[in-house]
């Protein structure tokens, strides 16, 4: 067990650190973090660029690819370091994380020579086409159709709460092509041109304020069959690769922390209270928790193990505590606390305005119940959830 | 940075489970329990000193095995799965541990071999009341080279052969070593919420002790040894912690009720995952400070405070939910789930309490942050 760093990894660290000095500024505790910018999408871009050209960007992906043919745990490195500076990372989160690893999983040759190379430079933008009204947490129970007509495929449905289809370019799009057979069964996944006619996308206003999320409509939408992802049918499984790779995306965490916390307790003269003291120790616990569970995943990772369910327990534990510990720093603002105006409030407002994000964190990607399930079923072996449209065909059930 | 115990550790640990799974069994530490005149499990304890297991950590020059505390806290994880009705947190966690970073070259040598081959088993006694221990507020005085006072409980204080001791004197506070056999020194069994591990009052009425350490420099020695305990403890709670998920687990998928196995049942899933996750915020956390124990890194008091709180949370979550999962079975004298209950209990009051040990890891973040 050793938490330093090897001679290689400090080497690699070093070299990490003086690019991200070159290119960014560190953050600071409190300020305004990028993504309250008008000009987030291309500041985001043109980093997404630089960190492509010096060789950052995707670490741990084949140089074919454009990655690095780097180790996990330079890719943990460069997390560790990126996460120190004002990196505007957001924007590349879902399509570099999960998307495009699946399309390099299913994809073609000409899928990868087309789409890998220019999502790496930042030149296209990825989103993932999943959830429906009516299917979230019980996503293959999805109703978008796609109907093959020649050599091409006709998509008729809506999505919903797409994170980032209004600038996207392209999608991974999750359609049922079999209504006849049980509901995980007839799923198939295709890329999707965003741009194209018949895509309908329609930002919604959030319930933090924000339109970050979009309804998606297809209208008589086409794709060819070269743009299926693994074969008719076997949507499901593709599906789960990308939500594995989610699993092996190494993030920083999405809002203020117990430094944080801790930082404006001082400055605000309440670091002395008992009670709150108390609340801080479980809030570093869980977080150094999860930060060294992840740190385990990845040593194991290193020797070539599959990832196991421990970011399922890192969502559990952090957008739960991010709520928490937004929640106790506008009470130790007392009324003051409601304020969101950012001259006004402390800290730039970043606990007011991430108190309201809070609430999707728990739900985005997997609700914390569901989060749960899996740990029950697929960790601890416990009986599945009554299913009782395990054995029934979709089109029985609707 | 590699976040693993080494295959050797692993080697280690799969055969002491091997070992302890048919040395100290339940009815191992019913003997105990069931029993008021017994403090330990003889047996147990024996096969235990035969392993070699209490030299560890403990340098070869000194008898010991000379591993490392790499090794101890995977031993002591795997007594913590058992139960172990044995003293030997209080002789090598604590009273070895105070040996090996205050003691002279005299004192470890005079010492430590017997610590490590079982002849001397040692304890550590500093509580005298209820609450945190102060600065101050002790009553037991050190002068002209003899102790006198009452120090209550002292965990295996009726079987240990030495303990160190808080004292106050001259200077402030001190440690020193006692031998317990001596007169001047009496012992009365107290009873406690965990009967298989035995406690005691200790009093001393003018009884012989040798300093450790420094003269004045007791409470700062103190932490050090809490720090370095801390971490072995935690260990052990999360030994007992994983067993106490395992058992729910098992009953989950074996207790019929409404016409399915409980564990289907989505209320028993999600407290099971929440076991799940504190275990594993519980593990990671003690693997660092097992990493910071075993590299003297600065990190130390951080690294321990947050190893032992959440390892006390993760138990305490544990043991009460795998009582409340075994249903009425579960509060029955003769399943095991009260057991781990009770072992939950005092290991998170031992060496200071969860509010005791946030707060030390509050002031150590604090003064990083400075
Ligand atoms: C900020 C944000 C961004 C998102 N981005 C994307 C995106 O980019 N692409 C995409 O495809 N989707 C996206 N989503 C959608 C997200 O995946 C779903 O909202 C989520 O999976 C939950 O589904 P639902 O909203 O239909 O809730 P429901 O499934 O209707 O759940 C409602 C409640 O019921 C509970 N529940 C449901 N099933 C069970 C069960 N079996 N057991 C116990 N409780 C249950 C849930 O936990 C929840 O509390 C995003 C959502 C948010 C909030």
């Amino acid at each position: 067990m050793d938490f330093n760093d090897t001679p290689d990894e400090a080497e690699f660290r070093a070299e990490a650190n003086a690019f991200l000095s070159q290119h960014l500024k560190p953050k600071t505790p409190g300020a305004l973090r990028s993504g309250g910018r008008e000009d987030f999408l291309e500041r985001a871009k043109a980093w997404q660029k630089t960190k492509a050209e010096g060789g950052f960007a995707q670490i741990t992906w084949p140089k074919e690819m454009g990655g690095r043919g780097g180790t996990v745990m330079q890719q943990v490195i460069w997390g560790q370091e990126e996460a120190k500076f004002d990196a505007p990372t957001g924007p590349f989160a879902i399509g570099l994380g999960m998307c495009v690893p699946t399309v390099i999983a299913f994809g073609s040759d000409e899928h990868k020579k087309r789409y890998v190379q220019k999502a790496l430079m930042g030149e296209e933008i990825w989103c993932q086409l999943f959830s429906e009204p009516a299917a979230g947490s019980d996503v293959a129970g999805l109703k978008t159709k796609a109907v093959k007509d020649g050599d091409e495929w006709v998509i008729n449905g809506q999505k919903v709460w797409t994170s980032g289809a209004h600038y996207s370019d392209y999608g991974i799009l999750l359609v049922r092509t079999d209504p006849n057979v049980p509901k995980h069964k007839g799923l198939t996944m295709f890329i999707v041109d965003m741009k194209q006619k018949g895509v309908d996308v329609r930002p919604i206003h959030q319930a933090s304020g924000g339109k970050e999320f979009n309804e998606v409509y297809f209208t008589d939408v086409r794709i060819p069959d070269s743009d299926r992802l693994g074969e008719p049918g076997m949507g499901w499984k593709v599906a789960l690769v990308t939500l594995m790779n989610e699993r092996l995306a190494v993030g920083g965490s999405p809002g203020p922390d117990w430094k944080e916390i801790m930082d404006y307790a001082r400055s605000a003269g309440t670091l002395s209270d008992q009670a709150f003291r108390a609340k801080l120790a479980d809030w570093y616990v869980a977080a150094q928790g999860y930060k060294l569970t992840k740190f385990r995943t990845q040593t194991a990772l290193s020797r070539g193990e599959t990832p196991g369910p421990e970011n399922a327990i890192g969502k559990i534990i952090n957008a739960n505590h991010l709520q928490d510990i937004c929640n106790s720093a506008i009470e130790m603002q007392d009324h003051f606390g409601l304020i969101v105006d950012k001259d006004e409030a402390p800290s730039d407002a970043i606990f007011q305005e991430s108190f309201m994000w809070a609430p999707g964190l728990r739900i985005a990607g997997g609700t914390d119940e569901i989060l749960k399930n899996i740990i029950a079923e697929r960790v601890l072996g416990l009986p599945q959830d009554v299913r009782v449209d395990k054995d029934k065909t979709f089109a029985e059930m609707n | 940075m590699n976040f693993d115990f080494s295959d050797d550790q692993k080697f280690l640990r799969d055969e002491a489970r091997k070992f302890l799974e048919a040395q100290c069994t339940s009815a191992h530490v019913r003997a105990v329990l069931d029993d008021d005149s017994k403090s330990h499990n003889e047996d147990v304890w024996k096969q235990i000193v035969e392993m070699g297991w209490l030299g560890a950590a403990i340098p070869e020059e000194y008898g010991g095995l000379g591993l490392g505390m790499l090794e101890l806290c995977v031993i002591a994880e795997e007594l913590g799965r058992v139960l172990a009705p044995v003293p030997f947190g209080s002789s090598a966690y604590f009273f070895a541990e105070a040996l090996k970073i205050a003691g002279s070259d005299e004192q470890k040598a005079r010492m430590l071999p017997n610590v490590a081959d079982g002849s001397l088993i040692g304890c550590i006694a500093v509580s005298e009341g209820p609450g945190e221990i102060k600065a101050g507020a002790l009553a037991t005085r050190l002068k002209d080279g003899v102790i006198s006072g009452k120090k209550i409980p002292v965990t295996d204080g009726d079987i240990a052969t030495h303990a160190v001791v808080l004292v106050k004197d001259g200077s402030g506070e001190s440690l020193v070593i006692a031998d317990l056999s001596q007169s001047g020194v009496t012992r009365e069994p107290v009873k406690t919420l965990e009967p298989t591990r035995s406690h005691a009052t200790i009093s001393f009425d003018g009884a012989a002790a040798e300093l450790l350490g420094e003269a004045g420099n007791g409470m700062a020695l103190l932490d050090q040894i809490n720090d370095r305990a801390a971490v072995l403890l935690a260990f052990e709670q999360l030994g007992g912690a994983s067993r106490c998920l395992e058992m729910a687990n098992e009953y989950a998928k074996e207790r019929v009720a409404f016409g399915r196995a409980i564990g289907g049942n989505q209320a028993i899933k999600h407290k099971l995952a929440d076991m799940y996750v504190k275990n594993e915020v519980a593990r990671s956390n003690a693997y660092y400070g097992a990493w910071a124990l075993s590299s003297d890194a600065a990190e130390l008091p951080e690294a321990a405070a947050a190893a032992r709180v959440a390892a006390s949370e993760a138990y305490w979550f544990a043991s009460k939910e795998n009582i409340q999962t075994h249903g009425g079975m579960g509060f029955t004298w003769e399943v095991d789930c009260h057991l781990f209950y009770r072992r939950a209990k005092l290991l998170a009051v031992q060496a200071g309490s969860p509010a005791v040990w946030k707060e030390k890891l509050v002031s150590a973040l604090e003064a990083k942050n400075d």
